[in-house]
């Protein structure tokens, strides 16, 4: 190997608000980086490559995947989980809204869904349940059977644009 | 599992990732938005790859009309093609493309350079490209050239980029006054790769259609557009199934991929006369 690539990588990023610095593996996924080295293990690594969304997280205000981007790519990038995102209450709604429709059973999928979620109810209006379901394509769930998630998600988007209004 | 990386390197300008890849001893492997490379590491159908992050080098991404043409730099992300405004003026065959480019958060970090330099050919934006008579910009350690897309594409995964050269961006004759642009493609899911894909553009000088996902690289169908010019659509029709050799896969037998594209064909022709297909 030339001395040009490194094996090892400094990385600096913000992660939940706070900076982080560290020396990561070339080959380290973002997903991996966030689990094992800092304990935030509230997105699963699942298929490790790009079909089940489990891992999705929310870098520079994008929903993307924990298991496609590599944790020496992250230099430089705002990253929240959802253990930012729930102790922020910046997506409390969307969370109550999924207790209460029963939007989750084992919870597996749940930190990746509701990062894909929020993504297009952050982009305002009221998206048909037909887009709904589109936005979340992405995103697996092998418990409830997709119906109470666009529940969950259209009603919380019929919420927010009510509070709009007000 | 796991990706396997040999090394990282974050070029700062292309100058700097063209010496990174030259000094990689050819293990070197541009990683730009990483959607199908991360994706290939981790199922380690790529082992051991030098990674030249080009993913930080700021003019390699953007939009622009030059004259008449449309320029869309490497490492635009699919969702920035998505909702671009000159895109949707100037060549909307790309923004419908998008929507069907696998999921949200995949689009957020894909790049359209990525996708033409993998040249994977069950993907949309190849078939776009040839479709639409794009132009391919590279550079490399002698400068840069330019590739017509017709001769851009040579195999599965394979195009006529040299190792030591990266793709910068792409060129595209803006959309003339009343062209249509069509995609069509069947995929079993939302997201899920295509059985069979097909782009249709109508201008002043004819047909263009070009087919993805019925062979090892996106297929220009030029006995289809004759067809198509002089009016025949059951000509166009045949033409079209003569003139693919689709695989089959555990996806969709051979037959079936070849019955699609001429319903696929049917489907674009009846949108560019307004009827619902």
């Amino acid at each position: 190997m030339t001395e040009m690539f490194r094996d090892k990588v400094d990385v600096s990023l913000t992660v939940n608000g706070e900076p982080v610095e560290a020396r990561v593996p070339a080959g380290q996924h973002m997903i991996d980086f966030l689990r094992l080295e800092l304990g935030l293990t509230g997105a699963h690594a699942s298929c490790e490559h790009g079909v089940c969304g489990a891992c999705t997280i929310r870098v520079d205000d994008d929903a993307v995947r924990g298991c496609l981007m590599l944790a020496a790519q992250a230099d430089g990038t705002e990253v929240w989980t959802i253990e930012g995102l729930t102790d922020t209450n910046a997506i409390r709604d969307l969370q109550e809204a999924f207790v209460v429709r029963n939007a989750l059973q084992c919870g597996f999928c749940t930190p990746g869904m509701l990062v894909a979620a929020e993504e297009l109810l952050s982009k305002g209006g009221t998206p048909s349940r037909a887009e709904i379901r589109e936005h979340l394509s992405g995103n697996y769930c092998r418990c409830t059977g997709y119906e109470a998630i666009i529940d969950a998600v259209e009603s919380v988007a019929q919420g927010r644009a009510g509070k709009g209004k007000a | 599992m796991k990706a396997s990386a040999g090394g990282y390197a974050r070029a700062e300008s292309v100058r700097h990732a063209l010496d990174l890849l030259a000094g990689s001893d050819g293990q070197g492997r541009v990683l730009a938005g990483g959607q199908s490379l991360v994706a290939a590491m981790n199922m380690r159908l790529s082992v051991g790859d030098l990674l030249v992050d080009i993913s930080k080098i700021s003019e390699l991404s953007g939009i622009a009309v030059e004259g008449d043409t449309l320029r869309i730099g490497a490492l635009t992300r699919h969702a920035q093609v998505g909702t671009d405004p000159q895109v949707q003026a100037h060549a909307p065959l790309l923004k419908d493309a998008v929507a069907h480019i696998a999921h949200a958060a995949i689009r957020n970090r894909g790049t359209i350079g990525g996708a033409l330099a993998h040249a994977d050919p069950a993907a949309e934006f190849p078939a776009c490209t040839l479709a639409l008579g794009a132009t391919m910009h590279a550079e490399g350690p002698d400068g840069s050239r330019s590739i017509a897309v017709e001769d851009f594409f040579e195999e599965v995964f394979t195009t006529a980029l040299n190792e030591d050269e990266i793709l910068t961006g792409i060129t595209l004759p803006i959309a003339e006054a009343g062209e249509m642009q069509i995609l069509e493609e069947v995929a079993r899911r939302s997201g899920d790769y295509a059985l069979v894909g097909l782009c249709l553009a109508k201008r002043a000088a004819g047909h263009r259609v070009a087919l993805f996902s019925v062979g090892p690289k996106p297929v220009l169908a030029m006995g289809a557009m004759a067809a198509l010019d002089a009016g025949d659509l059951d000509a166009a029709v045949d033409a079209l199934s003569a003139e693919i050799d689709p695989p089959s896969d555990t996806q969709a037998s051979a037959a079936y991929r070849r019955h699609l594209g001429g319903v696929l064909l049917r489907r674009a022709v009846a949108r560019l006369k307004g009827d619902a297909a």
